[in-house]
């Protein structure tokens, strides 16, 4: 039904109202006049008979129970008028509150995506994964255990309460269509898309009989890759794919974002048709799995029959499962730090949303006490007390709803880029999108905070006595405002302070950060993953030939100083943390001390420049049939060997055989973790062992993680083309991917510290002026209320630098008072960012002082311009007004 | 003249359904009709008379339609949905317990025990 139509009923509804107590009042009156009154008294008699025709009417239309609907939509006309009246009170106000909750509602969307929204599966909450435990497994070091191939056939054959399917991370080198190229291959269980309710674009998923060794090699692509390979819309559907020399047909293209753990494929292949060797044992377990509930089915039927499962296989298979379990838990997404760096925002943008509160309710506020004799006048006029403070905050809530929509608006447009903007990548970005949750959200907090800034100016109604205002003019009730007003400045000064201290903190932590010595030289240092050609990987002399290839290639590419190679690099995602002893009498993997373990070239430390401290680093002579050496850090000496000198000794690593190694060296600490992580990590023992030295067994694995690292001359970027050209081997298949500088690794280790300090700074900003916006707008209003009283005392001969003072002392006072209780805040907030943000520097007076500064320079300057126009009143036209 | 009595709480809204039961029938004449059949004992306060007529219009108790007397004027002429005759009938039905328990109770002999 539109407005006119409801109108148009009221007013029908009005008119027969009227007329049916009418034909009540005259049949009334002709009944007397035919017992004999006179036609006057009889319309009298009848008409107290019935008591009031409009109180009858009052109760009728409080009998038709949609009275409050009624004055609801009265309201809300009215209040839409009063906007439309005042323009300029108006549009601050909005302007305010949109920021307020446009900044709120992007962080709660992003929140939303991330955390909130169950994953894009069909009934996610029926779905698990299953992982597996050993009581020797390091959980804060490894994650979660996965499940061994082996393993995962059985449960697949055993479970009755779920069914499974699996999957597992790899990698390898397309070489056909289009030039060869690294992609991410993740095997899979034929039922995987089956399982989890997802459809393909194209084609289909695979069949059961396509998941069995030598099965018809078939391949599902990815979106992204299938649109990099065949462009948009083509079909691709029977096409040839060349996968680490292996060609397979396509039968399937995925939908777009299809993620699994936030990971997108380039490509699926059927899992069993894998032949590498670590998948037919059941010591390594790299499967991940997944299970769907089956109906009727609890979370507490799953985890025995997994139990019985698991201790079935560790009876069977002692040498690898003993002890081994499995358990379920309901799938989710890893979001790591992500996590709680949009909690921390969103408290920050939170503070925002008070401060605008804040500030629109002082607006409010100063406009009701100068509507204060409306109001009483309409309560005069038998407004109910409770009918006036309804009337007060649906004004408010009616303008909170607008700056809602605006801010709703505003988050629409902001949410996306702002994904963009956020460090690395966030996880679920796909996931971050408007929805009922966020619309709901943002009516939520506008009507919060339209009720949170109405109710103060509502309530004032129940404190006044009405009708000493309807006596009185506006002048009288200024006192008792004053104190309101200033509780509503000290508020916004104490928030905008602990903002302003954040920001600052996160800035001082930044510099300090960016100082850090990395313990590497990271200028003129290239770092890229490198794919070897699929033939090379199947014998491992083939392997270690290709990588000596690859660093002569390398070393003569003009403009590069010197190459290695080395399995993970610093400052970038990738460990592979061992646990080491100084005996041979090792106890079990989970008492052990853990560092981290990098094999590398002998070059490695000349290309990087770690300072050398004592013994020496790897040379040509450190091979397979030589004595296992180790180079260890300065940090892992203290921790293993203490003052002792350590050259000579020897270090146990149980997972890389019962051989001891010989420490040959000592070495500078590298920041691996990251500039600010590496102080906290878990682990920060560091040791090195040479590349060639890596067993056979493990060459494959190796060489499908490793990188190489080039020391240049020049800007390291500028060889990236002769590199590439250079280095491609003799069928072009060797490919580099992941090309990053050193620097730019260094600077992202800090893009959570960098994005953390830049929004912190914005919101500080936004509040300093939101805040600076409020004192000025209650000193012009109280001044503007003042106006008389400082005519008299110009009159009465008081200076105008008098009456400045006089202005600014007031908001001194009101700004010093929130000063002080924001410091007191700060020290909350200083302690919530010390727990989530890894490096940061402790308080210190310099920040609170600069912050103090800051908003004191700010808030006087906000308070002096109502100040001055006070000085410059007339004090003959001030004595005359009112 | 008898003493005029006040309509106990509740009881309007049974005699209105009550009355309109009889027939279609507008707001005077269900006053008029009321005073007339409790001979005048029972005063009806006729400001409260037509909010509750909307109120039971509102809960679909008493439907309304406009029409012409016989002295050919428009009014507004109520009466009872089946939705207000089982309403009527168990109101009736417990009115007619509680005035008999409360019967009951007068009737009883004092001092007995």
């Amino acid at each position: 039904m539109s407005w006119w139509q409801r109108l148009w009923r009221k007013r029908q509804m009005e008119d027969q109202l009227e007329k049916e107590l009418r034909y009540h009042i005259e049949q009334h009156a002709a009944d007397l006049m035919a017992r004999g009154y006179s036609a006057e008294a009889a319309r009298r008699e009848a008409r107290l008979a019935l008591g009031g025709p409009e109180q009858v009417k009052e109760d009728c239309r409080d009998a038709r129970g949609t009275r409050w609907a009624e004055d609801f939509l009265h309201d809300v006309r009215y209040a839409l008028r009063a906007l439309r009246q005042r323009p300029g009170f108006t549009a601050v106000a909005l302007a305010t509150l949109a920021l307020g909750t446009g900044a709120t509602t992007i962080m709660f969307t992003l929140i939303n995506g991330v955390l909130l929204r169950p994953l894009p599966y069909s009934r996610p909450e029926t779905l698990m994964l299953v992982h597996g435990h050993s009581p020797t497994w390091n959980v804060q070091l490894y994650r979660e255990q996965k499940v061994a191939y082996p393993d995962f056939l059985d449960l697949q054959r055993e479970s009755r309460s779920v069914t499974i399917a699996a999957w597992l991370y790899d990698g390898g080198t397309v070489s056909a269509p289009g030039d060869p190229q690294y992609v991410d291959n993740f095997p899979i269980s034929w039922n995987l898309f089956d399982l989890l309710g997802v459809n393909v674009l194209q084609g289909r998923a695979f069949l059961p009989k396509e998941d069995k060794p030598g099965g018809a090699p078939v391949i599902i692509l990815g979106y992204k890759f299938w649109q990099r390979k065949f462009g948009e819309g083509a079909t691709a559907i029977g096409s040839q794919v060349v996968l680490d020399d292996k060609p397979y047909t396509v039968v399937g293209v995925a939908r777009e974002n299809f993620r699994l753990e936030d990971n997108e494929a380039d490509t699926f292949t059927p899992l069993a048709q894998d032949t590498a060797a670590y998948l037919k044992l059941r010591g390594p377990h790299p499967i991940s799995v997944a299970a769907r509930l089956r109906l009727g089915v609890s979370v507490g039927q799953v985890e025995t029959e997994l139990a019985i499962i698991g201790h079935r296989l560790a009876a069977q298979y002692p040498d690898t499962n003993k002890d081994r379990n499995f358990f379920a838990e309901p799938m989710h997404v890893d979001v790591g730090d992500a996590r709680a760096t949009l909690w921390l925002l969103f408290g920050a943008v939170g503070l925002v949303l008070l401060i605008a509160c804040a500030n629109v309710a002082s607006l409010l506020l100063a406009r009701s006490v100068s509507r204060e004799r409306e109001l009483a006048m309409r309560a005069a006029l038998g407004a109910g007390r409770g009918r006036l403070i309804r009337q007060c905050l649906t004004e408010s809530c009616v303008l909170a709803c607008l700056g809602g929509a605006l801010g709703v608006a505003l988050a629409a447009i902001g949410a996306r880029p702002f994904v963009k903007f956020w460090p690395g990548s966030l996880p679920r970005a796909d996931d971050v999108q408007l929805d009922w949750n966020v619309l709901w959200f943002a009516l939520g907090v506008s009507l919060l905070s339209g009720i949170l800034f109405g109710l103060v100016p509502a309530l004032r109604i129940r404190a006044r006595r009405l009708e000493h205002s309807l006596r009185a003019g506006a002048r009288s009730v200024v006192g008792g405002s004053r104190r309101v007003h200033g509780v509503f400045v000290t508020a916004e000064i104490a928030i905008a302070m602990v903002l302003l201290v954040s920001a600052g903190m996160l800035g001082r932590t930044l510099l300090h950060l960016s100082a850090l010595n990395p313990g590497l030289d990271i200028h003129n240092l290239l770092v890229s993953r490198m794919a070897l050609a699929p033939a090379t990987l199947k014998d491992p002399g083939l392997m270690r030939a290709a990588w000596k290839e690859v660093l002569e290639r390398a070393a003569q590419v003009p403009g590069v100083e010197s190459a290695a190679v080395v399995d993970t690099v610093p400052l970038r995602q990738g460990e592979n943390e061992l646990g080491y002893w100084t005996s041979a009498d090792v106890p079990p993997d989970n008492k052990l001390p853990f560092a981290l373990a990098t094999s590398v070239t002998p070059e490695y430390l000349r290309v990087m420049k770690i300072p050398l401290l004592r013994g020496r680093f790897f040379n040509d002579h450190d091979t397979l049939d030589s004595q296992p050496v180790m180079v260890i850090d300065d940090v892992m000496a203290q921790h293993a060997f203490g003052r002792t000198e350590v050259v000579g000794k020897r270090l146990w690593v149980p997972d890389m055989g019962p051989k001891p190694f010989l420490v040959a060296g000592v070495v500078g600490h590298v920041r691996h973790w990251g500039l600010a992580a590496d102080d906290q990590s878990p682990v920060r023992d560091q040791f090195y062992y040479p590349y060639p030295q890596v067993p056979d067994a493990l060459m494959r694995r190796w060489s499908e993680l490793t990188s190489i690292v080039v020391r240049t001359k020049v800007n390291p970027l500028s060889i990236l083309p002769t590199l590439r050209k250079q280095l491609r081997g003799e069928t072009g298949e060797q490919v580099l991917y992941e090309v990053q500088t050193m620097e730019q690794l260094a600077k992202q280790t800090l893009a959570r510290q960098r994005f953390l300090m830049l929004l912190f700074g914005v919101f500080a900003g936004l509040a300093l002026l939101l805040a600076c916006i409020g004192v000025y707008g209650v000193l012009a209003y109280l001044t503007g209320q003042r106006v008389p009283e400082v005519g008299l005392r110009l009159a009465l001969g008081a200076s105008a630098r008098g009456i400045q003072w006089m202005v600014v002392r007031q908001s001194l006072l009101m700004i010093s008072a929130g000063a002080a209780i924001g410091l007191t805040a700060a020290f909350g907030a200083a302690y919530t960012l010390r727990q989530t943000v890894a490096g940061m520097q402790p308080l210190e007076a310099g920040t609170f002082v600069l912050t103090l500064v800051v908003l004191m320079i700010a808030s006087l300057v906000a308070s002096f311009l109502p100040a001055r126009r006070a000085s410059r009143v007339d004090p003959m036209t001030a004595l005359r007004t009112d | 003249m008898p003493n005029k009595s006040d309509l106990p709480q509740g009881t309007l809204d049974l005699l209105i359904l009550k009355v309109v039961a009889l027939g279609a029938v507008h707001g005077y004449a269900i006053a008029q009709r009321l005073q007339q059949v409790s001979r005048d004992v029972v005063q009806v306060p006729q400001g409260s008379l037509y909010p509750a007529l909307h109120r039971l219009e509102n809960r679909g108790l008493l439907a309304a339609e406009w029409k012409d007397t016989e002295t050919g004027r428009e009014a507004k002429f109520y009466r009872l949905t089946r939705k207000g005759r089982a309403q009527l009938e168990d109101e009736a039905a417990s009115w007619k317990r509680l005035t008999e328990a409360v019967g009951l109770i007068l009737r009883m002999p004092e001092g007995a025990q």
